[in-house]
């Protein structure tokens, strides 16, 4: 344990908590805060905690700020915006020592009903609110602005840089300008005048942040898709996917109007389930659209008919997989990496499927286009694993960036001049010896390419055939198809450590930000660890040759049942015995300091380093 | 040999169309469901209907869910893509088949199991919309391919081959079909080739969701008496409210027409639907009235078919969804991909 040292004093290195009320208005206003900090150049970490509920339930929202640029969680909370009666105690409780709360001091709290090892910063905002506005729904609203002026004398923050922010937000409601910056000026004069110096926790302008742009991984795979020329995009409302297909209809809405026309250049549907809206992707993908769905665990469960369609009669599909906490409804609003094995084997008979873990929303844009080069090219459903911390968190990432050389792969499709020039079709052909066959778009060519999709049992010719021997080379070329897939998707990201490591570190997606910062904090406590980041399944050789490479590999998931590990186990020709496992699954996104401690412990590092790296 | 001769010319079949096809060309493989099925009937209607619009056989998608009646877009339209989907999904593939490529014409067949059972829900939701379509329910009131249990349209009271009785109330999808705003909504029979043809033909030209329900007797599990899907009772029980005869496009109307007993409905692509009136209280542009006599008609025991309704101005789901006119499947890369400058319009979006 830290030593008790009195108040905690940092720089661009704590982390924010704000308790809240659901549907209390406090949204905009945490996230003032945060990017308010970010216009001073400090990079922050964002995550909204909320429950599956419209009005009354409670929510957080955490800010770290992190000089350093550590993006992940870091676990604990510096400073606690405590708003929310019902979750007070705990959330006073989850402060840590010498850690700050901000409380609405309106009616006071005895001094005795707090934790003696934190600062109190009593604020009356409901009467500064009061005092101020008449219409209830202002005196609501504006508490939460007020705070966020408060934090601002608080923490030292650049006033300006904040009344930037709220111009620009309100630039066209010029009307709910001034009212806003009133409110602003309200709390930060309050805090500058009556708890001068009371709070340690300090920004300073950096320059860390330069082009970074912070932005959700839903936003950012939508933007991928109308970018790789998605035209239909059919779904069902499910949290955490909603919002990658409504910012899809939005983007498209502004980006693919026929200039003449004026109508739409896409299709954006409101299925009446997601077996329909998977339905009607694999019908537009078959036509020679680009189409796609967006959905998380339970819709996956319902597609899955239709999966084995696509997967056997080979016809593409992009699905976004915005994880949630499964089984069942599980938990709707917290995050997870639980569909993989799902995901990856969806559908009755031997099925396989190509999974792509993008680590943010940066690779979200990156890997939503990738995906539609994919699944076209290899005739098949391809899948974007993504996650809730990822899907509906703003994340400090690189501008997202388009090569205008770059050409769409739109795979094997028989055009009508190849068709007339006698090229022989036959719909499941392995013409190129790669198991990829050419297929046609209907309506093509009058009397050539027609052919007949089916999911039962065809020949090469997509004639039905129950003769064993054609359905067996059938599905053995499937599976020749999957080793193809392999060269194709994205390679795994590797990283060695500078001295020799007896232990590897497997890892993906979400986790990827707090694996960075728990690696170097290893690192230096002495414990060497080499890393790759795996991208896709099917798994590249080097995975393999990176498991054989090592004693022992840990293997760092956002689920229960060690899902990347056991399909690493049923598809690598490996020892599973080497795999070490660690898992987070309460669905909160894993922080650095539960890798940390975990790996520490399970490396054999002293319990007293381990406990001391961890903090 | 590289030329196999068909026989030509004298039979009256091998008449050449407008586009020089004869009716073989129409045709696909031998159908493989048992001699006698109401669903071969409907085939050779479909055949026909295309045969006699002159339309170009690649130019249809035929779509289809799982039955015996799903198995039937195999055998006509060789030259046309088809598309064999999974049981009761249908209507959700042909729906995204037509946003891709709003060109082609929709040609989905389904079986009353597919339609009304497991499939009930993506009926309703294709209707609704308004998918430019042909929906044709091939209806036996029985599952034929997994051996003859009662389906969702089989009615109360019917028997079935091992004389079981049927007890829950049937689903009727016409009445269904009108409720949900289907445009053009007919009833037929396979045994009635005079009725059924024209009735495709007009639902191949209306712009909008077309359904019809065409009872089509399973000779093997639902021909029996007893049944209220059998040939004998359905010849018996068949009450036309009208007989429609199709005028395409351009073709002038002369001859027997007779206001009073003959009514003329104008498509949207010019084309007419020429009625004439065996009902003459009956008016198929009152959706609200034509619901009102199917039901008092049917609790009769009538079996109403004819063209129950028709709106052939209607909206389709392209005119829902505001898409342009151009396929989206043409479109071309240059046309799909804002570019790299407007992704840095976006990136500053989000500073
Ligand atoms: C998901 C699923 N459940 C069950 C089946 C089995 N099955 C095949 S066809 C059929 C019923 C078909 O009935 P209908 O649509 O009326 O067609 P018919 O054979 O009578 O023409 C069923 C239940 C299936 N193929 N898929
Ligand atoms: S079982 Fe019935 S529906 Fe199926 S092919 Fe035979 S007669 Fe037709
Ligand atoms: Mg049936």
């Amino acid at each position: 344990m830290r030593a008790i040292t009195g108040p905690l004093a940092a720089t661009n290195d704590f982390v924010v908590k704000f308790a809240n009320i659901n549907g209390s208005g406090s949204a905009s206003a945490n996230e003032l805060f945060a990017r308010s900090i970010l216009r001073m150049g400090v990079p922050v970490a964002s995550r909204n905690i909320f429950p599956s509920n419209i009005q009354g339930l409670p929510t957080w929202y955490e800010v770290r700020v992190s000089g350093e640029g550590w993006l992940g969680r870091r676990g604990g909370v510096d400073f606690m915006v405590a708003l929310n009666p019902q979750t007070f105690d705990k959330d006073m409780a989850s402060i840590e020592p010498g850690g700050y709360l901000l409380y609405d001091s309106t009616k006071p709290i005895p001094p005795e009903k707090f934790r003696p090892d934190i600062t109190v910063l009593p604020i009356p905002l409901t009467e500064i609110c009061n005092k101020a506005y008449a219409d209830p729904r202002q005196r609501q609203l504006f508490k939460n602005i007020v705070y966020v002026g408060a934090m601002t004398s608080l923490l030292g923050m650049d006033l300006e840089a904040v009344k930037w922010l709220i111009a620009e937000q309100f630039e066209s409601k010029p009307k709910l300008l001034a009212p806003n910056i009133q409110a602003l000026g309200f709390g930060y004069e309050y805090a500058r005048d009556r708890l001068k110096d009371r709070c340690k926790l300090k920004v300073k302008r950096q320059d860390k942040v330069g082009e970074r742009i912070f932005i959700q991984g839903n936003n950012a795979a939508a933007l991928g898709c109308v970018w790789a020329g998605a035209t239909v995009c059919a779904w069902y409302p499910i949290t955490p996917s909603t919002s990658l297909a409504e910012n899809y209809n939005r983007h498209a809405s502004r980006f693919r109007i026929d200039p003449v026309s004026k109508k739409k250049n896409f299709a954006f549907l409101q299925a009446e389930d997601e077996i329909a809206a998977i339905g009607m992707v694999v019908g537009a993908s078959w036509n020679g659209a680009r189409a796609f769905t967006a959905t998380s665990g339970p819709g996956i469960s319902l597609m899955s008919e239709i999966f084995g369609f696509a997967y056997y009669a080979e016809v593409p599909a992009v699905v976004f997989d915005v994880q949630r906490g499964g089984p069942s409804t599980g938990m709707p609003t917290r995050t997870q990496q639980s569909d993989l094995l799902l995901a990856a084997y969806a559908s009755h008979g031997d099925t396989k499927h190509v999974l792509l873990f993008p680590e943010d929303p940066h690779e979200c844009f990156d890997f939503a286009a990738a995906a539609f080069d994919l699944a076209e090219r290899l005739q098949t459903p391809v899948f974007v694993m993504m996650d809730l911390d990822i899907g509906m968190n703003d994340w400090l990432v690189e501008p997202l960036s388009w090569d205008d050389t770059r050409r769409y792969d739109r795979g094997k499709v028989l055009s009508a001049e190849e068709l007339e020039a006698g090229k022989t079709f036959g719909r499941y052909i392995d013409v190129d010896g790669d198991a990829v066959p050419y297929r046609t778009i209907p309506g093509t060519h009058p009397s050539q390419g027609a052919y007949f999709t089916r999911g039962s049992s065809h020949d090469a010719y997509a004639r039905y055939s129950e003769e064993g021997a054609t359905y067996v080379a059938g599905m053995q070329r499937l599976l020749r198809k999957f080793e193809t897939a392999k060269s194709l998707v994205p390679k795994p990201a590797a990283r060695e450590a500078k001295e020799k490591a007896r232990f590897g570190v497997i890892y993906y997606g979400s986790t990827a930000v707090a694996m960075n910062e728990a690696v170097a904090v290893l690192e230096q406590k002495g414990l060497p660890l080499d890393l790759m980041r795996v991208r896709a399944f099917p798994f590249n050789d080097d995975v393999e040759a990176f498991i054989a490479a090592h004693e022992q590999v840990f293997v760092v998931e956002q689920n229960r049942d060690a899902q990347l590990m056991k399909l690493m186990v049923g598809e690598c020709a490996i020892d599973p015995a080497k795999f070490l496992p660690i898992l987070h699954f309460d669905g909160t996104p894993i922080t650095a300091r539960f890798i940390i401690k975990e790996i520490a412990a399970r490396a054999g590092l002293a319990e007293a380093e381990a406990q001391e790296a961890a903090q | 040999m590289t030329y196999i001769a068909k026989p030509k010319l004298h039979h009256p079949s091998l008449q050449p169309n407008a586009l020089g096809f004869t009716r073989r060309d129409y045709e696909g493989r031998i159908s493989t469901l048992c001699a006698g099925c109401g669903h071969d009937s409907i085939s050779a209607a479909i055949v026909q209907a295309c045969y006699e619009l002159s339309i170009e056989p690649h130019r249809v998608a035929k779509m289809s869910g799982i039955g015996c009646s799903s198995k039937t877009p195999d055998y006509f339209l060789g030259q046309a893509h088809g598309f064999n989907s999974v049981h009761g999904r249908m209507p959700s593939v042909l729906t995204g088949a037509a946003m891709a490529n709003r060109d082609l014409i929709y040609l989905g067949v389904s079986g009353d199991g597919d339609s009304a059972s497991i499939g009930l829900g993506q009926f309703a939701h294709a209707l609704r919309r308004g998918v430019n379509m042909v929906y044709i329910c091939e209806n036996n009131g029985v599952y034929g391919l997994t051996k003859g249990q009662f389906s969702a349209t089989a009615d109360a009271g019917a028997k079935s081959k091992s004389g079981e009785v049927h007890v829950d109330s049937a689903i009727d999808l016409i009445s269904m079909a009108l409720l949900l705003g289907a445009s053009y909504v007919a009833r037929s029979f396979s045994g009635d080739k005079k009725q059924l043809v024209p009735l495709i033909m007009g639902a191949i030209r209306h712009k909008g969701a077309a359904i019809l329900d065409v009872i089509s007797p399973c000779v093997t599990f639902n021909n029996h008496a007893g049944s209220t899907k059998s040939f004998d009772y359905v010849r018996e029980h068949d009450e036309a409210v009208n007989a429609v005869d199709f005028v395409p496009a351009r073709k002038e109307i002369t001859a027997d027409y007779e206001p009073g007993t003959t009514e003329l409905v104008r498509q949207h692509d010019g084309s007419y639907l020429k009625l004439a009136k065996l009902r003459p209280d009956y008016d198929p542009s009152n959706r609200i009235a034509a619901l009102a006599y199917l039901q008092e008609h049917q609790a009769q025991g009538e079996l109403v078919t004819g063209l129950i309704y028709v709106a052939p101005e209607a909206a389709d789901l392209h005119d829902h969804l505001g898409t342009a006119d151009t396929p989206l499947n043409t479109l071309t890369e240059k046309e799909l991909c804002p570019g790299a400058k407007a992704l840095e319009v976006v990136n500053g979006e989000y500073r």
